[in-house]
This record gives structure tokens, C-alpha cells and sequence, in this order.
């Protein structure tokens, strides 16, 4: 497709085409000659659509941050809203200084070690420049901070958590993504190892983190009754929530074409997949809960859009439009019971982080080895095409590689947080909200009246006790 | 003799109370929103596939100061506009009012009202 063609401008609009060549005559005044091969043009639409593309990345974490607030509880808002802030901002510092280099600079096969500070040996690919490269990258490891921030909302020190994020974006993420994207040992088993946009690299990674946070926290006081039984803590604003599931479903077009790293033929296919398996999964979610509970939950559909959007994210180049409508569906009925699951072990997570992007992303990476449709340079046809069990063993070793080391580090990371500054809030400030003691105001100004919090089944009639 | 008229109302009840009370000729009424439970002790909400007890219920309270010899004409009045039938309609009652002044112009008792 990189054929070879000339832009010239002239008087008059005439258009041609030779051999190999196309000639273009725009209506500007003079004779003067501009060529323009089109190996720059599409060099440049490259840059321009990864760019955009990175952009849209970024805008998710406005969504996180929506979905995140809207499913706590209002007197810790502005604590939710200032950890998305500034993992944001601790992370691109952090992954521009030293985990670009980690990720995706030569080195051995589990972390390189050139392009410090964006500097000398910096990673760029293909057609794309190294600024383009890396903000695509950073958007991306901004991604796996923030997926965190939810599943240890309303219990956590706001430091504590600032310094988690600059460790995941600087080394942990920086090493998973080393494996794969930046050709260390994933990529190079003999079927290689495959994940497209980054069920595992990111979501997983992301979210084994956030189980190891949750469990290094414990649960939010009232989150299970004195017979251990949880309860529920109903979200503070749903529309929020629905609000950042949209924002999120729109970055998703940047995070799954956008890793198609080229404005090629094959960004459109990946958006239908993308939209399809988004869609499958938020039905399916709604269906599951509505079968369990009686009431098709807000909260949980929107949950189940971005399972089904975690879950394609790995296969999204790689399977049919019925494929993807198979992986979101499961994926809309995995998250569900995941979330009742982690809820019932004692796993509080109160956005449902570990299912959506813990479990879904093991899911759909997994996915890759039974749904790809066929055989390409980059993946090998899936058990349910007749491709045999090659890719379906490389993207389990895979998934549990990654699961294994981000479980060890992130916990370690946590561990050793919560053993020098603190990892929680005093009780008395949780009870009262973070608001406040973190960061000095509500996030709702005292004109805003905030309403009485509703006392779960089983509960005592007395508030601040419980709740 | 005045008499304080306070009703707890169901919130969709409002406009026809206060429509109810203007054309009756009341020339005055205050509104809170209240919360609180009686005989219905709340209801159950789903969250996530878990129930959750609501036992405090959005209300809203309807004070009316008036002539006590009004004030049975008054409760009647709120209460045709706020009945449903439902659990939950509310509750009206009256109680004495000692004094009662307007500030504007210091005038005291049945005149202040």
C-alpha cells in the first residue's frame, strides 16, 4: 500500500495517474513544485492517528475517575478524584524517567536499559517518531496506575497510594510490558505470546495489583456484618458512573486501534470488534445480575461494558465479529460472579477493579489461543479454528506469569508501604470520610446537603457506629 | 387562640397541598425536607446483587400557622391533597401556639398570623 506517488501544485485542477505515480494539480497560484512521496504521507497520517489515538487513552482517565467516584460514597469523593489526578501525573513523571527505558529499551530479556529520561536509545516503532512512541506508552501505563485506585478507594492514605503509583508506573508495569511489547522472553516463545492492546499487559497487571492492595488493606469498616456477611455500600451517583463507563468505551477506540501502532486498513475492523464485545458484555452482565437479584443493576451493566472491553483488548486484530460477541458475552457474565465471589471471600474492592480488569483480562488474553481466526506472523490460529493448543499454552503462560510477578512485587510494593508510612486511614477518619482529614475540604462544599447513608440488612439503626 | 398545623408529606404531595392551601385562602406555609420512618419502617433497596435497608424515607414537612379555630379545616384540606392510600401518606397535628409575631410590623397574636 506504501505506493509510491508525487503531490505537485500548479494552475488549474487536473489529476493523474502514471505509473506508480499520482499527480495532484491544486488551484494555487505559481508553478512552483512540491513533491510529497507517499511513504510520508502515511508516515505522517501514522503519527497523527497514534497521537490522537494516545489522546483518547488519556481521556479514560476522566472515566476512571467518574466511574471510581460514582461508586463510592460521597464523603470520600474528592480523595477518589485527587488519587486519579495524580497517579496520572506521578506515573507519565515516572514512566518518562525511568519506565520507558525498563519497557521498551535494549537490554535483556526481562528489562531494558536504554532511553532513560527519553534520552539516548529512546524506543521508537516502525513509522512512528519517539515522542508519538512514547506518549501512545505513557497513556497506556497511566492505565494500569490508575486501575488501582478504585478497588482501594475510601480506606487508603493518600500518600501511601501517590507512592504505589509511581512504583507500578516506574517498575512493575515497566517489566510486564518488557516481556512482550518490548520483545523480552514473551515474545519470543516459540508460539509467541500474544496480546494486542493489552488484556494482560495492562489490565491484568493492574489488576492483580488492586487485589493485592485490597487484601493488604482489608475492607472498608462496615463492608461485612458481625456475621461476616457483606453488605452492601450503595454508589453515591450513578450517573457518574454510567458517565465514565461512556468515557471509557470512547478511549477504548485509541487504546485497541490506537495499538495497531499504524493508520492502516485493519483500525477499523479492530473498532467493530472493540464495540461489539463492549456491547455483548453489558448486556450479559445486566441479564446475569437481573437473574440473580431481581433488578437489572446500573452499576453492574456498566461493569459489564468494561469486561467485555478488557476482554477483547487482547484478541481485538485477532478474531471474527462473532468471536468478539462470545468473549464480551462471557465476559459480561464472568465479571459478575467475580465480583460476588471477591465479595463473599472478604475482598473488598467497591468498583469491582479485580473482576473487570483482573479477571476479564486473564479471560480475554486467554481467549486469543481459543477464538484467533487464523494463522499471522504475530499470532497462530486458536483451538476453536482448528489451530491446535499452541497459542492457547503461550497465552496461559503468559497470563499466569504476569498474574505470578505483579502478585509477588505489587505485594511486596504494598507490604512495604503499609510497614514504613502507613497504608490506611484512621478508623475515625474513614468512618468520617477522607475528605477532609486528606485533603483539607469536602468535595461537596457544605451547601451541598449530603444525604443519610442507607444501613445494609442486618445492620444496627445507629449511624457512624456502622457506617 | 393560633394553632400550628404540621404535616409530614410524601415530596410529590407538595404542589397539590400548596395548591389546595392558596385557594382555600392560607396566605402563608414553610417546608422542610425531613427524613424519618413510621409504621412502613422503610423499604429495601439492591444494590449489586445485595438488599440494603432504607429506614429513613425522604419527607417533607408542611408547617402552617393559622387561626385554631382554621386549624381542622387546614388539616383537612392537607390531607385530601396528600392521601394516596398508600403506607407512607404521613401524618398531620396541631399544636398551640403561645405567641406569634410579624416581623415586619410587630404585630402580635391572630393579626401576626
Amino acid at each position: 500500500m506504501h505506493h509510491k506517488a508525487r503531490w505537485v501544485g500548479g494552475a488549474g485542477i487536473t489529476a493523474g495517474i502514471t505509473a506508480g505515480a499520482v499527480l495532484l494539480s491544486a488551484a494555487t497560484a505559481g508553478a512552483q513544485e512540491v513533491e510529497v512521496l507517499a511513504e510520508d504521507v502515511q508516515t505522517n497520517l501514522d503519527n497523527v492517528f497514534v497521537l490522537v489515538a494516545a489522546v483518547l487513552v488519556i481521556f479514560m482517565q476522566a472515566g476512571f475517575a467518574l466511574v471510581e467516584a460514582g461508586l463510592t460514597r460521597a464523603k470520600s469523593v474528592a480523595n477518589i478524584m485527587m488519587k486519579n489526578l495524580m497517579d496520572f501525573c506521578g506515573g507519565a513523571i515516572a514512566f518518562f524517567a525511568v519506565g520507558y527505558a525498563i519497557a521498551f529499551g535494549a537490554g535483556n530479556d526481562f528489562f531494558g536499559t536504554e532511553g532513560w529520561f527519553l534520552g539516548d536509545g529512546a524506543f521508537q516503532y516502525g513509522t512512528l517518531t519517539v515522542p508519538v512512541t512514547f506518549i501512545f506508552q505513557a497513556a497506556f501505563a497511566a492505565t494500569a496506575a490508575t486501575i488501582v485506585s478504585g478497588a482501594m478507594a475510601e480506606r487508603t492514605k493518600f500518600k501511601s497510594y501517590f507512592v504505589y503509583s509511581i512504583g507500578i508506573s516506574a517498575v512493575i508495569y515497566p517489566i510486564v510490558v518488557h516481556w512482550n511489547w518490548g520483545g523480552g522472553w514473551l515474545a519470543q516463545l516459540s508460539t509467541p505470546f500474544h496480546d494486542f492492546a493489552g488484556s494482560t499487559m495492562v489490565h491484568l497487571t493492574g489488576g492483580v495489583a488492586a487485589l493485592m492492595g485490597a487484601i493488604v488493606l482489608g475492607p472498608r469498616i462496615g463492608k461485612y456484618g458481625p456475621d461476616g456477611r457483606p453488605r452492601a455500600i450503595p454508589a453515591h451517583n450513578i450517573p457518574y458512573a454510567v458517565l465514565g463507563t461512556f468515557v471509557l468505551l470512547v478511549g477504548w477506540y485509541g487504546f485497541n486501534p490506537g495499538s495497531e501502532l499504524a493508520a492502516d486498513g485493519a483500525i477499523g475492523g479492530i473498532a467493530v470488534t472493540t464495540t461489539l464485545a463492549a456491547a455483548a458484555g453489558a448486556v450479559t452482565a445486566m441479564l446475569t445480575i437481573w437473574a440473580k437479584s431481581g433488578k437489572p443493576d446500573v452499576a453492574m451493566a456498566a461493569n459489564g461494558m468494561l469486561a467485555g472491553l478488557v476482554g477483547i483488548t487482547a484478541g481485538t486484530a485477532a478474531v471474527s465479529n462473532v468471536g468478539a460477541l462470545v468473549i464480551g458475552a462471557l465476559a459480561g457474565v464472568l465479571v459478575v460472579m467475580a465480583v460476588l465471589f471477591f465479595d463473599r471471600i472478604g475482598v473488598d474492592d467497591p468498583v469491582g477493579a479485580i473482576s473487570v480488569h483482573g479477571v476479564c483480562g486473564a479471560f480475554g488474553t486467554i481467549c486469543v489461543g481459543l477464538f484467533a481466526t487464523a494463522d499471522t506472523d504475530f499470532w497462530q490460529q486458536g483451538l476453536f479454528y482448528g489451530g491446535g493448543a499452541g497459542q492457547l499454552v503461550s497465552q496461559v503462560i503468559g497470563v499466569v506469569a504476569v498474574a505470578a510477578f505483579v502478585a509477588v512485587t505489587a505485594g511486596i510494593l504494598f507490604l512495604a508501604i503499609k510497614a514504613t508510612i502507613g497504608l490506611r486511614v484512621p478508623a475515625e477518619e474513614e468512618l468520617a470520610g477522607l475528605d477532609v482529614a486528606e485533603h483539607g475540604a469536602p468535595g461537596y462544599g457544605q451547601d451541598v446537603a449530603a444525604p443519610l447513608p442507607p444501613v445494609p440488612v442486618g445492620a444496627a439503626r445507629s449511624y457512624g457506629a456502622t457506617l | 387562640m393560633i394553632g400550628l398545623v404540621t404535616a409530614i408529606v410524601k415530596p410529590h404531595a407538595l404542589d397539590s397541598v400548596k395548591d389546595s392551601l392558596r385557594s382555600a385562602g392560607i396566605s402563608g406555609m414553610t417546608v422542610t425536607e425531613v427524613r424519618g420512618f413510621g409504621r412502613q419502617g422503610g423499604h429495601t433497596e439492591t444494590y449489586r446483587g445485595a438488599e440494603y435497608v432504607v429506614d429513613l424515607i425522604p419527607k417533607l414537612r408542611v408547617e402552617v400557622l393559622c387561626g385554631l379555630e382554621e386549624a381542622d379545616k387546614v388539616m383537612e384540606i392537607i390531607r385530601s391533597a396528600a392521601y394516596t392510600g398508600a403506607i407512607g401518606d404521613g401524618k398531620i397535628w396541631v399544636v398551640d401556639v403561645a405567641r406569634a409575631m410579624r416581623i415586619r410590623t410587630g404585630e402580635m397574636g391572630a393579626d401576626a398570623v
